[in-house]
């Protein structure tokens, strides 16, 4: 139990995914000028994140390693079939939605194509299987359960630093900033100070 | 387009970093040091020329409704070649820069560069491209390395001019995102011409 909260907080806060390890910079730049678009974005990497790293984390046990089916080491595919599972699963996840829930479909539409580009959703997935963690004791592999909950909380973190992040822009628009700055150069400032009180996060850790 | 204006087109007019705004995830992330942003953008431009040059060269037997999906398994391809190499011969490197080498893969600049050029132009024209554009990309992860190695740890490709610690900050996240963002200031006041 303690584990999985110590798993939640760091994924959040202390290490989190945008502020502390740069993972999915370019949507988190590219839609966070409306707070509603940011959390549309947000909820549909919430979803896929979670399913991709279930599905390549079995595929990867059951699969890739030499404990697998095959009883080869194919851990060198590893890349070429996550982004294939993902780019599968976004389509996947698209048509589903299209069918069965029009209206989520409607709200997170525009965002899933994006999705297979999002470097957080392969960085977890590739994460979570090759890193070493250490939670609060020896550093360990992840197992499939603490895995799923990695990188829930990791898109959760993402949610977080993308609409606080939307909130600060939405208010950088409506002042008087030099031309020079104007655009992303003073976003990107403001990221610098928002990553900044992050770090104060790390004591908890 | 002449042939020089293809290669030299990448460092300024159309600077993948500061211009078009793409990649930004290792540009921010493995900057810490000055060899490390030269190595990821060095890493970048062997993925992006290979690319490049293969994706010219199926792109008319592709199917269109495809394409995405095909130039992406190229590309992962060619990223998995470089992993392999990059463990053999320079694995302190490999480990330094981690899950940002596969990441490569979904790097937005490889992926434009096959929607915008390379799927469109011969074989040596997409090379000369992807040299173009990918040293504009080494160019300027390799200055924002050597600006956060000065001030976060007082050297220049490891040889240091002052003695203790830099300011800390500029090694970690939030330097990285300052760095950029007075970089990109500065390019748009004196390079980009109105």
């Amino acid at each position: 139990m303690m584990e999985i909260l110590l798993i939640i907080v760091s994924a959040i806060f202390v290490n989190n995914v945008v502020l502390a390890q740069f993972l999915g910079i370019c949507p988190f730049l590219g839609v966070s000028k409306k707070t509603s678009t940011a959390a549309g974005m947000s909820a549909a990497v919430c979803f896929v994140i979670t399913l991709a790293t279930l599905v390549t984390y079995l595929l990867n046990k059951y699969l890739l390693l030499p404990t697998g089916i095959f009883k080869v080491d194919l851990t060198f595919l590893q890349t070429i079939l996550f982004i294939l599972v993902i780019a599968a699963l976004v389509q996947m996840v698209e048509i589903v939605l299209k069918k069965s829930a029009p209206s989520l479909y409607q709200a997170l539409g525009i965002y899933l194509p994006l999705i297979t580009t999002n470097c957080a959703v392969l960085g977890v997935a590739i994460n979570v299987v090759t890193k070493q963690f250490t939670f609060g004791g020896a550093p360990h592999m992840l197992g499939l359960g603490d895995a799923v909950i990695y990188a829930f909380a990791t898109s959760l973190g993402y949610g977080l630093a993308m609409i606080l992040f939307s909130g600060l822009r939405e208010h950088l628009e409506l002042n008087d900033v030099p031309k020079d700055f104007k655009g992303l150069p003073i976003a990107l400032i403001t990221v610098g100070i928002l990553a900044m009180a992050f770090m104060g996060f790390s004591g908890i850790a | 387009m002449s042939k020089m204006q293809l290669i030299t087109k990448g460092l300024v007019k159309d600077n993948p970093t500061f211009v078009l705004i793409l990649g930004m995830c290792p540009t921010l992330a493995t900057t810490t040091s000055a060899i490390n942003g030269l190595s990821m953008g060095l890493a970048t431009l062997f993925v992006l020329v290979l690319s490049n040059m293969a994706i010219s060269l199926v792109a008319k037997v592709t199917p269109d409704k495809v394409h995405i999906p095909v130039y992406i398994v190229v590309i992962a391809t060619f990223v998995t070649v470089l992993q392999l190499l990059m463990q053999a011969y320079t694995p302190g490197i490999y480990s330094a820069l981690g899950v940002f080498i596969p990441l490569i893969v979904v790097n937005c600049i490889i992926l434009g560069r096959a929607e915008a050029f390379a799927c469109k132009h011969n074989v040596i024209d997409s090379a000369l491209d992807g040299i173009g554009v990918g040293l504009g990309f080494v160019a300027s992860l390799t200055v924002i390395g050597i600006v956060r190695e000065i001030l976060g740890s007082g050297s220049v490709f490891g040889w240091k001019f002052i003695t203790g610690d830099g300011i800390l900050a500029f090694i970690m996240a939030p330097g990285a995102f300052l760095v950029l963002g007075y970089l990109m200031v500065l390019f748009n006041k004196y390079l980009v011409k109105k």
